[in-house]
C-alpha cells in the first residue's frame, strides 16, 4: 500500500517509530496529485514550498520528541475559503484572485501549531453557494468514481481529495450540507460540527448563523482526531462556544450497545432514489445487528426546511457579500463614482448564481418584506428545532440518507436552481437546528457510485457520532473500497 | 409573488449590481420560482412562535474596551486595489 493511501491514524504510528519521515508521506501526495488531478481537478493551488517547510518542522519535532501529535507530519489539505497569511484565497471566485490574506484562520492555526502539513488549496463553488462545485469561478472538480459526475458541493474539492488519496484529511465548511453531501456523493467520512463548536474566525462567511469549518477523512477514526485539534472556543469569533473539547480518539467506541436511533418518517419520501434508500435501510440494519435499537420518529416540519434555508441563507449572505464592494481587496473595476464602481466590480467579480443568492437574499430583507419573508421563516426555523428537540427527548441520534441521490452529471442540475437547491434536502434540516452531523459511506449502487448514510446528534455530542461511525465501520468496509483512477 | 423586471431592477440597485437586460429577464424568472416555492412558508401557523437566530443558546459576547494588536497595515495594503498615502483610494464620493 502506498502512504497517500493511508489514514492518519497509520502514519502517526508509523511516523513515532520513525519508520517514514513526514516528507515522505508529502512526496507519496504529491506524486498521486500529479497522476490523478488532471482528471479529478479538485486543487485551485498546490503550496509546494510551504508544505515542504511544515514537513520539515514537523520531522524536527519528532526527532525532538517535541510535543509530537497525532497530526504532526499528516497532509492536509484546505477548501479555498480559509485563510492562510499571505497565501492566495479565493473561494474559487474570480472576484477575489490574487488576494493575500493578511491573517491566518484560527483552524488552521490550530492545525498548524499539531504540526499538521498544508497541501494546497481546494476548489469549491463560488462563495460556497452550490451542490455540485460547479459555481467554481474556475473550473469543475470532477468526481473519482465517475469522472463525468460532480463531486458534490459545496466542499466538492476537499471531498475529491479525499477520496483520490490526494491528502490524508482535508478541512471543508457546511452550511446547508456542503460538508456532508460531497463526502456522500465522494464515498468518504465528512462531519459537519454542532454550531459554535468551532471556530468560524478566518472562514470567509457565507451564512453567519450556519456555517461552521468540518473535517473530511477515511475513516471515522481519523475524523474524530482531526475535531479533537479543530475545536474549541476562540475570542476572535464570539459565536464559538466556550466548552470542554473532548478528546474524541481516545474514547470511541467499537459498539453502540443499547443506542438508540431514531428514523425519521419525513426523509424516506419519493424522490429518494430506490437504490439510496435501500443501502441506507441495509446500514441501518446493521446498526441494530450492533445493538442499537431503531425506532421511529417523526420530524413534520422538514418539508420546510427548504423554503426556510432559502430564504435566511441568502439573507444573511447578501449581507456577507456586501463587503466585496472592490473599495479594500479584490476585483476592483473603473468608475468616475462610488456607486457605479462597486456595481461594476460587483457585476463583473460575481458568478451567476452569486448574484441570484445575493438579489434574493436582499429582496428578503428589504422594506415591506423582511416580516413576510426573513421573520417569518426564522420563526418556521423555531418549529423545525422544536421537531429535533421533541424526537431526542426519545432518541439519542437520528440516522438519514445524506442526499437523494448518489452523485449526478456534470450539467445535469445546473440549468435549473431550484432542482439544485433540492439535494441538500435532507441536511438542510439539522443544519437549521444547529445540530452536528456526520456522512459515512454505506454501500454503492449499481453504477458503483457512493452512497451516504446521515447520522444526526444532539447538540455537542460530536461522540455520538463517531460512536455509531466507527461501530458501522468495524461491521462494514465500504469505507475502505477505491475509486479506479489511473 | 411575480417578480417583474422593474423588481429585478430595484433589487439589483440595492444589492448594488449592474446586470445585464438579458439577465433581468431571467433573474425574474428564477426569482419568481424560488419565491413562490418559500411562499409555502405561509401555511404554517406562527403567532406564538419566537424566531430563532442562532440555534445554539448564546450570549452576547463583551470584552474591555482595550487596544489590541491589530492587521500589520502593510499586509493589509498588499491587496488593495490602488493606495494613497495612509489609505485606500477610492473614486469620489461626495
Amino acid at each position: 500500500m502506498e502512504l497517500y493511501e493511508s489514514t492518519i491514524e497509520s502514519l502517526h504510528s508509523r511516523l513515532v517509530k520513525k519508520e517514514i519521515k513526514p516528507s515522505d508521506i508529502l512526496d507519496s501526495v504529491y506524486r498521486r496529485i500529479e497522476a490523478v488531478d488532471p482528471s479529478v481537478k479538485a486543487y485551485l493551488k498546490i503550496t509546494k514550498e510551504l508544505a515542504y517547510e511544515m514537513a520539515g518542522q514537523a520531522e524536527e519535532r519528532i526527532n525532538n520528541n517535541d510535543n509530537v501529535t497525532d497530526l504532526t507530519g499528516i497532509p492536509v489539505g484546505l477548501k479555498d475559503n480559509m485563510v492562510l497569511e499571505g497565501i492566495e484565497t479565493t473561494c474559487a471566485a474570480r472576484m477575489l484572485q490574487g488576494y493575500r490574506p493578511p491573517y491566518t484562520a484560527t483552524v488552521l492555526k490550530k492545525l498548524k501549531d499539531a504540526g499538521a502539513v498544508f497541501t494546497g488549496k481546494l476548489n469549491m463553488d463560488e462563495y460556497a453557494f452550490g451542490s455540485s462545485t460547479e459555481n467554481s469561478g474556475f473550473f469543475t472538480t470532477r468526481n473519482p468514481w465517475d469522472i463525468e459526475r460532480v463531486p458534490g458541493g459545496s466542499s466538492g474539492g476537499s471531498a475529491a481529495a479525499v477520496s483520490a488519496d490526494m491528502c490524508i484529511s482535508s478541512l471543508g465548511s457546511d452550511t446547508g450540507g456542503s460538508i456532508k453531501q460531497p463526502a456522500s456523493l465522494c464515498g468518504v467520512t465528512g462531519l459537519r460540527p454542532t454550531y459554535g463548536r468551532v471556530s468560524r474566525y478566518g472562514l470567509i462567511a457565507f451564512g453567519s448563523s450556519l456555517d461552521q469549518i468540518g473535517p473530511l477523512t477515511k475513516t471515522a477514526a481519523d475524523n474524530a482526531i482531526m475535531l479533537k485539534h479543530m475545536a474549541g472556543a476562540d475570542v476572535k469569533d464570539s459565536t464559538s462556544v466556550d466548552r470542554e473539547v473532548p478528546d474524541y480518539a481516545a474514547v470511541l467506541k467499537k459498539d453502540i450497545k443499547g443506542m438508540k436511533i431514531g428514523i425519521p418518517d419525513e426523509y424516506f419520501i419519493e424522490g429518494l432514489d430506490r437504490e439510496v434508500k435501500e443501502k441506507v435501510m441495509q446500514a441501518v440494519s446493521v446498526l441494530e445487528k450492533s445493538g442499537a435499537k431503531i425506532e421511529k420518529i417523526s420530524l413534520p416540519h422538514t418539508e420546510y426546511a427548504i423554503d426556510v434555508y432559502y430564504v435566511v441563507a441568502p439573507a444573511e449572505a447578501s449581507s456577507n457579500l456586501a463587503r466585496f464592494d472592490g473599495v479594500q481587496y479584490g476585483l476592483r473595476e473603473k468608475a468616475d463614482n462610488m456607486i457605479d464602481m462597486y456595481k461594476k466590480s460587483r457585476q463583473k467579480g460575481f458568478g451567476k448564481e452569486t448574484k441570484r443568492r445575493i438579489m434574493l437574499g436582499t429582496y428578503v430583507l428589504s422594506s415591506g418584506y423582511y416580516d413576510a419573508y426573513y421573520k417569518k421563516a426564522q420563526k418556521v426555523r423555531t418549529l423545525i428545532k422544536d421537531d429535533f428537540d421533541a424526537a431526542f427527548k426519545k432518541v439519542d441520534i437520528i440516522a438519514t440518507p445524506t442526499a437523494p441521490t448518489t452523485a449526478f452529471k456534470v450539467g445535469e442540475k445546473s440549468s435549473d436552481p431550484l432542482t439544485m437547491y433540492l439535494s441538500d434536502i435532507f441536511t438542510i434540516a439539522p443544519n437549521l437546528a444547529g445540530l452536528p452531523g456526520i456522512s459515512i459511506p454505506c454501500g454503492f449502487d449499481s453504477k458503483n457510485l457512493p452512497v451516504g448514510l446521515q447520522i444526526i446528534a444532539k447538540p455537542f455530542m460530536e461522540q455520538d457520532l463517531f460512536d455509531a461511525a466507527n461501530t458501522f465501520q468495524q461491521a462494514a468496509d465500504f469505507h475502505l473500497k477505491k475509486p479506479g483512477l489511473k | 409573488m411575480a417578480i417583474t423586471k422593474k423588481d429585478v431592477e430595484y433589487i439589483a440597485h440595492l444589492s448594488r449590481l449592474e446586470i445585464t437586460e438579458e439577465e433581468k429577464e431571467e433573474y425574474a424568472k428564477q426569482l419568481s420560482d424560488i419565491l413562490e416555492h418559500v411562499e409555502r412558508l405561509g401555511r404554517l401557523n406562527t403567532d406564538n412562535v419566537e424566531p430563532t437566530y442562532y440555534a445554539i443558546d448564546m450570549k452576547n459576547v463583551m470584552r474591555e474596551d482595550k487596544k489590541k494588536e491589530s492587521l500589520d497595515k502593510k499586509k493589509v495594503f498588499d491587496s488593495a486595489p490602488e493606495i494613497k498615502d495612509n489609505g485606500f483610494k477610492v473614486p469620489k464620493i461626495i
